[in-house]
């Protein structure tokens, strides 16, 4: 059997490509630990970066690698489903301060779409791709509902959200120690809200209080933004 | 373990379900979470099989968007062209919107310190 057959043959295998963003992620995570802990070498990043150089050296499309990858993917799913338990668990201080959570998460993800288009229009951004933009600080799946419902692209809004999920972990500890906010409720919220799933992974490491809260803010981040970026797209002229 | 797993599918099913019925836009895992948080409500406490499925998918968060994530080689040319009104939109806007909700959430919360003194 010759090479390109061989690989041909390899490549149909969904497994492969399980077994290939799992490696990536594991080899990303011990660089990760080695440099420190970084957030500029995210695990993620740099295992997307690792699987996007191996399909383009490969030859292979995105569809091909996504008939593997998408038994990972499924699971998000279920994992935001999952993170009620933290948030049942830390459900007595949630309680205590519902009101200025809703308030504080209003004002944030208005801020976080209102920024975005007007920073984007600046700049000489295209109507697709601010719409695309939009929901930026909203988690993947909720982003690219949003995104197919505004009239945008859904996978670029999935991939420009990652983004955003990374440039929030790295800029945190910098805002929090200028800005003095040291609670684990009020940095991890803030998370959740601007950097969604990373930011509540982040969050996670420092404490399951901090991870709850972020969790808290994803969660209600995505339904307000469902809510919100349709109507202030509009209001914009975009769609 | 298996039970718990099928209770966090059964809720992102019922929430997929419901968005529909209703024809809201809120997403199904979304939904299912509130599902699931008011279930644990009822429930008075978290089952053993529940948690330890729920806290290893939480745990591994970040691992499940790498698929998703890949898909923006799909757009290498957008990116290509126009990454410095992506880069500068998504920094300016991720580095106002953590710094208006951390400062407020954390004025509240010493203000509330200060009261109770």
């Amino acid at each position: 059997m010759e090479l390109t057959t061989f690989w041909v043959y390899f490549n149909a295998r969904p497994l492969f490509w399980i077994v290939i963003t799992l490696g990536a992620y594991l080899l990303a995570s011990v660089l990760n630990r080695k440099a420190g802990g970084t957030a500029l070498l995210h695990p993620v990043l740099v295992a997307m970066l690792m699987i996007i150089l191996l399909l383009t050296l490969s030859g292979t499309d995105y569809d091909t690698y996504f008939e593997g990858a998408q038994f990972i993917h499924f699971l998000l799913g279920p994992a935001t489903v999952a993170l009620a338990v933290p948030l049942y668990d830390h459900r007595a201080r949630i309680r205590r301060m519902l009101l200025p959570l809703l308030v504080v998460c209003l004002s944030g993800s208005l801020t976080a779409v209102v920024t975005t288009v007007l920073i984007g229009q600046l700049f000489g951004a295209s109507d697709t791709l601010l719409l695309s933009m939009a929901p930026k600080s909203v988690t993947s799946p909720i982003a690219i509902g949003i995104s197919e419902q505004i009239g945008g692209f859904p996978s670029l809004s999935a991939g420009l959200s990652l983004t955003t999920g990374v440039m929030g972990c790295l800029l945190a500890p910098l805002v929090f120690r200028v800005l003095k906010v040291r609670s684990h409720t009020s940095s991890g919220f803030a998370l959740g809200l601007a950097a969604h799933g990373f930011g509540t992974a982040y969050a996670m490491q420092r404490s399951t209080l901090a991870g709850a809260f972020a969790g808290l803010a994803m969660g209600m981040t995505g339904i307000f933004s469902s809510v919100l970026i349709p109507l202030i797209s509009q209001l914009f002229g975009l769609n | 373990m298996v039970q718990g797993f099928l209770i966090l599918l059964i809720c992102q099913l019922m929430g997929e379900w419901l968005m529909v019925w209703f024809g809201w836009p809120i997403p199904g895992p979304v939904a299912g979470m509130l599902l699931l948080l008011i279930g644990l409500m009822c429930y008075g406490r978290v089952p053993d099989g529940l948690r330890l499925p729920a806290e290893g998918l939480v745990r591994y968060l970040s691992l499940l968007f790498v698929p998703a994530g890949v898909g923006l080689m799909l757009f290498a040319e957008t990116l290509a062209q126009q990454w410095l009104t992506i880069l500068a939109s998504l920094l300016l806007s991720t580095l106002i919107t953590l710094s208006l909700t951390g400062w407020l959430l954390q004025a509240w919360e010493t203000r509330q310190y200060k009261h109770k003194e």
